[in-house]
């Protein structure tokens, strides 16, 4: 990667924190810490790993991916828009009556979403599936799904990754966004996830954990191709990150704030990009 | 629609059908694929060859969730289960993966009600109905005989909505002929009747020959309407069949909270008639043989004839 590259998608993942913040103060809440986390990988995955046209959404052989923490909505809207899915604008109708952009990523609602998600753990499945079925129809692509360290207490994700390694679905490629918060706390002390690298790689995964807020190390892990084992990626990832405030406040997982305050999470924010620019 | 019931008990295996049809399917749409929850050995497809056959292991909320990226991805799947884990177990996944995110997968609980028999009450889905009529867009078959399965499964794959196929394993009555195309939403009158009007479904329909043809003897005649889809229900049918005979009888293999009867009780709301059910009282199942079973929970002929009459009386 040349360093251009990088500063460019350096750029995108900003871009997309000032659409999620711009998003989510529209409406005056929502879940801003969880969304803040995976600015980094979406912006890598949409600036350059995934082949998609968003003139033609639909295209079946085009990469996919599952948001399946589905809250991160506001986050993958904002990298939607920015690649030209919809008009910007459209950030500032999250969860206005009759929205195309509700809290939980909707299939049906959003240009762009590959899948419904919002109810924990389902997404595993789902984009399981629709990487099965783009193996048994002959698709060159690839699935990307991403889940929550909080959302790895469903039991449903253990069985779609067993699903995953045990038929070989090399096709797909998990990250895990380890923020290490939930809605209640510490996921270490809702319920500890323990070693996730080595849980996957126990679960038959070719597993690594890289820093989730470093576009390089993401891009390396990204383009990384699969050989006989599916790549699960942990991302190590702060929660709330690139917005100071945010990062600070220990129950961030969505937060409601006065417009005066997301004013400022944008100064900090547009101030970062200035001086990115100078 | 022709009726060729005579009372005998048909020589096929419903689940035989499920695996000679699911693989004709297969030859002629290479978008279906047939997913099961280590249950081949009981849904007639343990010897089905190719990638199309997709053993999930026992994980049906994850078997559910990869029928409905199947679908999204433009395939046709199919998933098997017994009732209660392809309804309970899975029910947040085909409500949400399946009929919300609009990914319309058929979904296939063998063993409905008492003819989980020897499984016992864990194995006893008396509220899959129930549970499939409560999700919007859903299309519930509770499956009489092989030619109304073979024609569910032939159509399920191409129909709009999450679809639920409720059907036993073992042999059933013969009740329509071979070939017969049915409509989800259209239902059959299998017996014309001036007097009483029964409304069953899936295995009681043989139940409600045989009490229709033994209230005739005492001079009772009562119609049959079997509903082919328990949602959507012909309504407009059992409306007029209720206004003709003013005594409405359902009978189900299923509790009464949810299924037939509360679905024709929904239909009927406002019409003066008297109305009576043949269903599971709102109690768990039991282990034993299904003959035993059926009179443990009076679905039977005999119970029928008992309701019609009370309500003749």
């Amino acid at each position: 990667m040349t360093q251009e590259q990088v500063k460019k998608l350096q750029e995108f993942a900003l871009q997309i924190r000032i659409g999620t913040v711009e998003c989510i103060k529209s409406r005056g809440f929502g879940h801003i810490g969880g969304s803040l986390s995976v600015a980094d990988a979406l912006a890598v995955l949409y600036g350059s790993v995934m082949n998609v046209d968003p003139k033609n959404p639909k295209k079946p052989d085009r990469d996919k991916l599952v948001c399946s923490k589905g809250h991160a909505g506001p986050a993958v809207y904002a990298t939607l828009a920015l690649k030209g899915y919809f008009p910007y604008e459209k950030l500032m109708t999250l969860n206005q009556p009759g929205t195309d952009l509700p809290s939980h990523c909707d299939r049906n609602k959003t240009t762009g979403i590959d899948m419904t998600t919002g109810s924990l753990g389902q997404g595993t499945s789902t984009a399981v599936g629709m990487a099965l079925g783009d193996r048994l129809q002959g698709r060159d692509c690839r699935t990307f799904l991403i889940v929550g360290d909080g959302e790895i207490d469903e039991g449903q994700v253990w069985e779609a990754a067993m699903f995953t390694a045990a038929k070989k679905l090399t096709n797909l490629v998990w990250l895990v966004d380890w923020n290490k918060k939930q809605l209640d706390g510490y996921t270490k002390d809702i319920l500890d996830t323990g070693d996730l690298e080595k849980k996957f790689a126990a679960f038959g995964f070719d597993a690594c954990t890289i820093d989730g807020h470093d576009v390089e190390k993401l891009y390396e892990a990204l383009t990384r191709k699969a050989q006989d084992k599916p790549i699960a990626i942990i991302l190590d990832t702060v929660k709330g990150k690139g917005v100071k405030a945010v990062e600070e406040t220990m129950k961030n997982h969505s937060m409601t704030v006065g417009p005066e305050v997301f004013d400022e999470w944008l100064k900090e924010l547009y101030d970062r990009q200035k001086a990115m620019n100078a | 629609m022709e009726i060729v019931y005579n009372g005998e008990k048909d020589s096929r295996m419903f689940n035989a059908v499920i695996g000679g049809t699911i693989d004709a399917l297969m030859k002629e749409d290479e978008k279906v694929v047939w997913l099961d929850a280590d249950l081949m050995g009981c849904s007639g497809t343990a010897k089905g060859q190719g990638e199309r056959y997709i053993n999930c292991g026992i994980a049906e909320a994850n078997m559910i969730g990869i029928a409905a990226g199947l679908c999204a991805s433009g395939m046709k799947p199919y998933a098997h289960s017994f009732g209660p884990f392809a309804s309970r177990r899975s029910y947040d996944q085909v409500f949400l993966a399946g009929a919300y995110a609009k990914n319309p997968i058929t979904v296939i609980g063998t063993d409905p009600g008492i003819t989980a028999a020897f499984n016992g009450g864990t194995h006893m889905p008396f509220e899959d109905m129930a549970l499939y009529r409560a999700i919007p867009e859903a299309i519930v078959y509770d499956i009489t005989d092989v030619p109304m399965l073979v024609d569910a499964l032939r159509k399920a794959k191409d129909l709009p909505g999450v679809t639920y196929i409720r059907v036993p394993r073992k042999a059933s009555f013969q009740v329509y002929a071979d070939g017969t195309s049915f409509t989800p939403g259209k239902g059959a009158v299998v017996r014309e009747g001036k007097d009483a009007l029964i409304v069953a479904s899936g295995i009681m329909v043989h139940e409600a020959m045989q009490a229709a043809k033994a209230l005739a003897e005492d001079g009772i005649e009562a119609a049959v309407i079997d509903p082919v889809t328990v949602k959507p229900l012909d309504a407009e049918l059992i409306r007029e069949w209720a206004k003709k005979t003013g005594v409405v009888v359902t009978a189900e293999n299923h509790n009464k909270i949810g299924g037939l009867t509360s679905a024709v009780a929904d239909a009927l709301i406002g019409m003066p008639l008297k109305f009576g059910h043949v269903a599971v009282e709102d109690v768990f199942g039991e282990v034993g043989p299904q003959d035993y079973l059926r009179e443990r929970f009076d679905l039977t002929c005999d119970h029928i004839c008992r309701v019609v009459k009370e309500l003749k009386a």
